[in-house]
């Protein structure tokens, strides 16, 4: 009984959900935007079966018997969005560090690093996340001390505690300016501790049979990049200046098994021709046109439209407080759409480009076999005023509730209650 | 003309000991006899509107910024004011005038400019490199004393963003650092070579005052210094400002004495002019406040010593005193959606303007930000439609509102400008298509009748001083 008078009824409606696995979801009457040779599918109904897409179809025709049905009435219907990066559920309040497990520029050790360690599936930035469509989260540790930050991780916005997918997803390096202050004072010092890292991790273990220390890294740190500095697992590295993102781009061609993306990337669009050729995808801010540093000074809202056009795979992120606003990615993709970029590489920018980056299969888009996190919209869904009206993870029906929602129930309607404020709550069932 | 105005105004009022050792020549006074007067306002607004011709806009969606909506509506400029507008049989076009600019605005719509109230654009500027910092006077939790206008680099490129984002006038603020950070600026969206070529001219100053964590943190907690000075806590916050107050009132009960009987004139003191000037109501206040109790102890004080506040800045939870902001006529200028990466920003909610304005309060919508305010319109979209989602019925014309004529009040310049009416200032935006949509654009921008921003025409985006000879010089941003 005081469990649940701690619960939110949402956290409530989502653990009774989490039980009711093995169900069929029919959602009719979608206008469905699929993310595949198929495109957007008017009239579509997409059947949901144990947690992935088992059919798309098109037109009235009958339904599996027992499924649950939700007719989208002729709005869009996406792949659950993803957010390809923030801190979403590593920080509950930024400006408190004990809530704030972003970055831990005290501790010996920095590749090692892992935020899934920190996540909080139950923090209220996740629910938050949620609301606006957003069904899974790329999230990654801040930098410390050094130019790697750690290892990122992939999870669902459920709020459910099984929520992480990939829990060591890649590895995130600052380079650039960032680098150069983390690594002692210029990017001549970040690139020699990274070649020196890559070093250490690609000799490991054999180096440290010998010594008890490699160059740059300790042995944690070496045995935690192994994977990465063999081409097993992606780099994603921060840069933003022209000059920065070729010299990564020639890097990659250099050790060609590197699986290497990168952040940022505000001039991209001026070297968008190397880093087709390089192979190299990105991960970029639509919103960035500003000179905020030297190192941005190109910096322009039509990168998005310019490097899609070059061929580079491109993701949208939102990177502005990016441990509770992850949920604005939709503004972004919308913005580059008035900026140049179609609306279906808009869509593509934060569904499908970010499942290829970070290898997800089955995310992403909507096709037989894909995993069924999907949304219903009241509207386009890169429009500001629109919502979604139903988010579904694995296949299960999420709340759309959050602390905020609850919050603004409570003050909804100032002058009526005889109570104060704090006796308008849900009041839990007595068993 | 206006700048004539202003000039009476600063003369009118305050009397207090010239600055310098040689400036007490008595000739320099006006009303007063022997009296020494100050100059209030020793750092003029130069700014003159750019020569423009005749304009009328047919056939656009027209929203007046006060709530009303006209469909097809025409509307003409002259002289740099709004000369006319309704429906195309409403309006009188002269006929005779072959310098008469017509625009065709079908499919477009047309808004009084956006008027964003808090801004540190200049204070603040791009490149952010620790050379501009010029926004926080840290030095002390009171530094009245300080004018943002005196910090402000005239060639941040973040203008001719905001520009570009339908901004035609916004307030500079001094940072959240202090209890009071200093004076606030209002500018004319224009770029200029000098602060003073932006000022809007006649507009009255601002003083920044700021709630909770930040003072505290600063100088309590010394940024990481601790221990620092006062305060460190809510309550020194509170026993500051109350300190600072009182010194105010016994400084113009002296500067009153001294107008009234004469004698030795009070020393001057620049901290205490700004407080003198919002207790004679000269200054309108601008308070960072995010809580809504700390809002409700703000207003207690403000009747304590005599003022008003015009705004809080920020105001997450005015969503929970929304009633009492209405009865107090105080405005809330906020985001649609920023909560979370503080404490007291933990309670905020997505409705929070829309609630505000249901309850009949002032509602603003702000940026606070070089990113956000290239797109305030989309922050009221965002609002707009989340209130609608929990029944508040509110208009696109009325949401409007909270982008133009309601931060022209906070700002005292609502006579002016902050929407479309006969004799104001033509600060208007032609948008591409509906301005509650994310993918619309400003597509021209006009400025006392001035085309300062064309989309479709490079010649007339500003470029910076900063961004002349550097990579994507010219580009489109």
């Amino acid at each position: 009984m005081i469990l649940k008078t701690l619960l939110t009824s949402s956290a409530a409606l989502i653990l009774t959900a989490g039980a009711a696995l093995a169900q069929t979801v029919a959602i009719t009457n979608a206008k469905a935007w699929t993310g595949t040779a198929q495109g957007t599918v008017e009239n579509a109904t997409i059947i949901m079966v144990d947690g992935e897409i088992a059919e798309i179809r098109t037109g009235a025709s009958a339904l599996p018997s027992g499924a649950t049905v939700v007719d989208a009435e002729g709005n869009w219907v996406t792949p659950g969005i993803i957010s390809p990066f923030s801190r979403t559920g590593i920080e509950e309040v930024a400006g408190e560090d004990s809530t704030n497990d972003v970055s831990a520029g005290s501790s010996p050790y920095s590749v090692a690093l892992k935020a899934a360690d920190s996540f909080n599936p139950a923090a209220t930035p996740v629910a938050v996340t949620r609301l606006e469509g957003v069904t899974r989260i790329v999230v990654a540790p801040g930098t410390g001390s050094d130019i790697f930050a750690g290892k990122g991780f992939v999870a669902d916005t459920s709020g459910t505690l099984d929520s992480i997918l990939d829990d060591d997803a890649f590895v995130f390096i600052r380079m650039g300016e960032a680098g150069a202050g983390l690594a002692g004072g210029s990017r001549s010092a970040a690139w020699t501790r990274l070649r020196a890292a890559l070093s250490d991790a690609r000799t490991f273990p054999a180096r440290y049979l010998s010594h008890d220390a490699g160059d740059a890294l300790t042995r944690v740190d070496a045995q935690a990049f192994g994977r990465a500095a063999r081409g097993q697992q992606l780099i994603l590295v921060e840069a933003h200046r022209a000059s920065d993102i070729v010299r990564i781009a020639s890097f990659a061609r250099q050790i060609p098994e590197l699986n290497i993306a990168i952040l940022g990337a505000d001039e991209g669009w001026m070297v968008a021709e190397e880093l087709a050729e390089a192979k190299v995808p990105v991960i970029i801010d639509p919103f960035q046109n500003l000179p905020a540093s030297f190192e941005q000074l190109a910096a322009t809202q039509e990168n998005a439209a310019r490097l899609i056009e070059a061929g580079v795979v491109t993701a949208f992120a939102h990177l502005g407080d990016d441990g509770h606003q992850a949920r604005l990615v939709l503004q972004s993709a919308g913005n580059a759409v008035g900026n140049g970029v179609s609306h279906d590489d808009a869509l593509a920018a934060i569904t499908v480009a970010p499942a290829a980056i970070f290898g997800l299969e089955g995310l992403g888009s909507i096709a037989p076999g894909a995993t069924a996190d999907l949304v219903v919209w009241d509207g386009d869904p890169l429009e500001v005023m629109s919502a979604p009206t139903h988010i579904f993870i694995d296949g299960e029906a999420q709340s759309l509730e959050s602390r905020q929602t609850r919050l603004r129930d409570r003050y909804l309607g100032l002058d009526n209650g005889d109570l104060p404020f704090a006796y308008r709550h849900t009041v839990p069932d007595s068993e | 003309m206006k700048q004539l105005n202003w000039a009476v105004a600063a003369l009118a009022g305050l009397a207090l000991t010239a600055c310098g050792g040689n400036s007490d020549d008595p000739s320099t006074s006006e009303d007063s006899g022997d009296r020494i007067l100050i100059d209030k306002d020793p750092y003029p607004s130069t700014y003159t509107p750019i020569e423009s011709n005749p304009v009328v806009i047919r056939n656009a969606t027209l929203l007046d910024g006060e709530g009303g909506l006209i469909e097809n509506a025409t509307l003409l400029i002259q002289d740099g004011n709004i000369a006319a507008f309704g429906t195309a049989d409403e309006v009188e076009v002269p006929s005779d005038d072959d310098k008469l600019v017509q625009i065709d605005a079908a499919g477009k719509w047309v808004t009084p400019g956006i008027i964003d109230n808090h801004s540190h654009l200049g204070v603040y500027p791009s490149p952010s490199v620790s050379a501009h910092g010029d926004g926080n006077e840290i030095s002390a939790p009171v530094t009245a004393e300080v004018w943002s206008e005196h910090g402000i680099w005239p060639q941040d490129p973040g203008f001719t963003r905001a520009l570009a984002g339908g901004i035609t006038s916004l307030q500079i603020l001094p940072g959240s650092a202090n209890l009071f950070g200093g004076r606030g600026v209002i500018l004319k969206n224009v770029p200029g070579r000098t602060v003073q070529d932006m000022k809007f001219p006649g507009a009255p100053y601002t003083l920044k005052m700021a709630c909770g964590e930040n003072p505290k943190r600063v100088y309590g907690y010394g940024s990481g210094r601790w221990p620092g000075g006062a305060p460190y806590s809510r309550m020194g916050n509170m026993a500051g400002y109350r300190t600072a107050w009182a010194q105010a009132v016994e400084y113009k009960r002296k500067l009153d004495d001294y107008i009234e009987n004469g004698g030795e004139p009070p020393a001057r003191n620049l901290e205490l002019e700004t407080l003198v000037g919002v207790l004679e109501g000269d200054i309108l206040v601008h308070m960072h406040c995010y809580r809504a109790d700390e809002m409700a102890q703000i207003i207690d004080m403000s009747h304590e010593f005599g003022y008003h506040v015009s705004a809080f800045h920020h105001a997450v939870e005015s969503y929970k005193i929304a009633d009492l902001l209405a009865e107090e006529g105080t405005c809330s200028s906020m985001w649609a959606d920023w909560w979370g990466f503080k404490m007291e920003a933990y309670d905020g909610v997505r409705e929070n303007i829309p609630m505000v304005h249901a309850a009949g309060a002032c509602a603003i919508v702000h940026s606070d930000s070089d990113i956000g305010i290239q797109r305030l319109n989309q922050e009221a979209a965002k609002a707009l439609s989340d209130g609608r989602r929990v029944g508040l019925d509110i208009s696109k014309a009325e949401a409007w509102t909270w982008l133009s004529l309601n931060p022209a009040k906070s700002l005292g310049i609502d006579d002016q400008t902050g929407s479309i009416a006969v004799g104001k200032d033509a600060d208007i935006v032609i948008w591409d298509g509906d301005p509650f949509s994310t993918y619309t654009q400003a597509e021209q921008v006009f400025i006392d009748g001035a085309v300062m921003f064309d989309r479709n025409d490079p010649a007339l985006q500003p470029v910076m001083d900063f961004e002349l000879g550097q990579p994507g010089e010219g580009d489109a941003k």
